[in-house]
């Protein structure tokens, strides 16, 4: 059974600094795997660990940086590493980002049974991407899931997250399943998978070598575009500090704290 | 005429889910900037009960619903939903499509966008029509340090909003709404994902944090798991509900279903107390559009002072005890009731 992870390098957004000219400093900020996506390769990992024959490709699209990002995913365990990379990808939406990846898969990676990814990249916060791959593979897609339970050569049971309750659906091969971070804790690198990562070669691709033009990807294959940023502005009144805790409490009084009931 | 089209989401338990009342309401207001586009409903569900909703279409403006009934669309499928809504856009041609950005809309509105070669902008805080006759929606973005207005070049327009983000109309819209049955073309479709069962949830902290009066919100300024005790026994003297910061459910202090903001829950109680919270804009589009906000931190300069009526600096270590204490005193004999949980 061949799976293929996609996965995203992050900035670690917890940690992001202003420059004087209010934009923000990209110089110096860590970038991390999408700690969704770590849940992506754990459960292909899971997978390996329980059917035969498993073959674990992870995939990324993003700047040359990125190959630290795939090593670390080969020493956790995945098998080979995919990276898709080039100038003319700078500013792709998602669906120029599905597309692009779509686009790898059917003429890098035709032969595959899963497509696992993380529900959402903790930067841009879309959970778009996944479904829009599935859908240019023209593959079933199963999104919010928190489990997978049977799992055989041709088909997988997956539970789902959503607001009501839990669902489980069973989908045929291939598929793609876009996961939420699951109840085990993500396996750590043993010390003979990073001696493998070391020898590991990086696979690159070109827009060219998958088969894209110029106005397919990137800013110009998007089809929204930013017209504006900023910083959010206040939009509340001015803050009233409070000098104690008894002013504190007759506040909450009134905004109907602690109503008897 | 231009025409703005709703995504009608059915939830599991076949009501019409809140939100599309929120996006119609947000839907007339963008209606009257261009040119009062008529504003229509997509539902897709299983025969018969598109009845149940007539009244609650009319009430709420829509000028059409166009439904697709079939008892292949009992239970909510990205396959058969997503062919049926495709097909319908493809006759209708709106220009601007709006979707809950809950679950089902989260995973049917990519594959949407997606077939229909055109642009989507997820969880949009606030909705608008530029000079030129655009749909521009504003969105959080990196991290929610940035707030990012987008457009797109393409029809439709496409973008998803969060549940409680927008109000419901104050009052009834009534419209002479026109129902539009139209024939689901899925006979020929073989379903490569079978549904098995479904289990409602038995957490209902997510249920309680959608209705409570009262939010009491931990940061990662609680420390440890101590503090959210305190922050609990806070929350009975007032009787509210307690929710945490992204920053405290990566520390471990809170379970991820209570977490409030941009990769959590929108809530939009009364009163919400943010307590250790520094006020990343990422939590503030989680609880924003909250009645009164009141922060307590200790560092004077955090941003959750400049999005609060009325905050207090100091150690909620300190402050917290103090304030249940001052509580206790001013409920008198009544003080053993509020103990109990």
């Amino acid at each position: 059974m061949k799976i293929i992870v996609c996965i995203k390098q992050v900035p670690d957004t917890t940690d992001i600094k202003w420059t004087e000219n209010n934009t923000i400093q990209r110089e110096g900020v860590e970038s991390i795997i999408n700690p969704y996506d770590i849940y992506a390769i754990e459960e292909a990992l899971k997978l390996k660990k329980t059917l035969k024959n498993v073959e674990i490709t992870v995939l990324t699209m993003g700047p040359l940086q990125a190959e630290s990002m795939l090593k670390k995913a080969i020493a956790l365990g995945c098998d080979n590493a995919v990276l898709i990379s080039d100038k003319k990808f700078a500013g792709a939406d998602t669906y120029a980002t599905g597309k692009t990846i779509a686009s790898a898969i059917k003429n890098k990676l035709p032969d595959y049974d899963l497509i696992i990814c993380g529900q959402f990249a903790i930067d841009g916060d879309t959970a778009q991407t996944g479904p829009s791959v599935a859908n240019q593979l023209n593959i079933p897609q199963v999104t919010y899931v928190k489990e997978l339970k049977k799992c055989d050569e041709e088909c997988v049971y997956a539970v789902r997250e959503i607001e009501e309750g839990l669902e489980t659906v069973k989908v045929e091969f291939p598929a793609l399943l876009c996961v939420l971070k699951g109840f085990d804790e993500p396996s750590r690198a043993k010390i003979n998978g990073i001696i493998k990562a070391q020898n590991t070669n990086i696979t690159v691709y070109s827009m060219e070598d998958i088969g894209l033009t110029p106005e397919e990807t990137g800013i110009k294959g998007s089809p929204t575009y930013v017209s504006r940023a900023f910083r959010p502005e206040h939009n509340r009144a001015e803050c009233e500090i409070c000098s104690d805790c008894n002013t504190l409490v007759q506040r909450i009084t009134e905004f109907g704290g602690f109503s008897n009931e | 005429m231009s025409n703005i089209m709703l995504y009608a989401e059915v939830t599991k338990e076949n009501y019409l889910h809140t939100v599309v009342f929120e996006l119609a309401n947000k839907a007339q207001e963008l209606s009257k900037k261009l040119n009062n586009a008529s504003v229509s409903a997509l539902l897709i569900c299983k025969t018969g009960l598109s009845e149940n909703f007539k009244e609650a279409f009319i009430n709420s403006g829509f000028d059409y619903v166009y439904i697709a009934e079939s008892n292949r669309l009992t239970h909510y499928s990205t396959e058969l939903y997503s062919k049926v809504a495709i097909d319908i856009i493809r006759e209708i041609k709106p220009e601007i499509i709006l979707v809950g950005a809950t679950t089902q809309g989260r995973d049917i509105a990519p594959r949407i966008s997606s077939s229909l070669h055109t642009g989507l902008t997820a969880d949009c805080i606030e909705l608008d029509i530029n000079e030129k006759g655009q749909l521009a929606a504003t969105r959080p973005t990196f991290g929610g340090q940035l707030m990012a207005t987008i457009l797109c070049k393409t029809l439709p327009q496409m973008a998803t909003v969060r549940p409680k983000v927008f109000k419901p109309a104050p009052e009834n819209t009534v419209k002479d709404t026109k129902f539009i049955y139209i024939k689901p073309e899925i006979d020929n479709i073989q379903k490569k994902v079978e549904f098995i069962e479904f289990v409602k949830g038995l957490n209902t902290s997510i249920n309680d944090l959608d209705s409570a009066e009262i939010i009491v919100a931990g940061g990662k300024g609680m420390k440890n798991e101590a503090g959210f005790e305190l922050l609990k026994n806070f929350a009975q003297s007032i009787g509210g509900c307690i929710a945490a910061s992204r920053g405290a459910v990566d520390m471990g202090l809170a379970p991820v279903d209570i977490q409030i903001g941009q990769t959590g829950k929108t809530v939009t109680p009364k009163l919400y107390i943010a307590c250790g919270i520094s006020g990343a804009i990422q939590h503030i589009v989680g609880m924003q559009n909250s009645d009164k906000i009141i922060a307590i931190n200790n560092d004077a300069n955090a941003q959750i002072f400049n999005h609060c009526d009325c905050g207090l600096v100091g150690d909620v270590f300190e402050v917290i005890p103090e304030l249940i204490k001052i509580i206790k005193n001013s409920n008198g004999e009544n003080t053993s009731d509020i103990n109990i949980l």
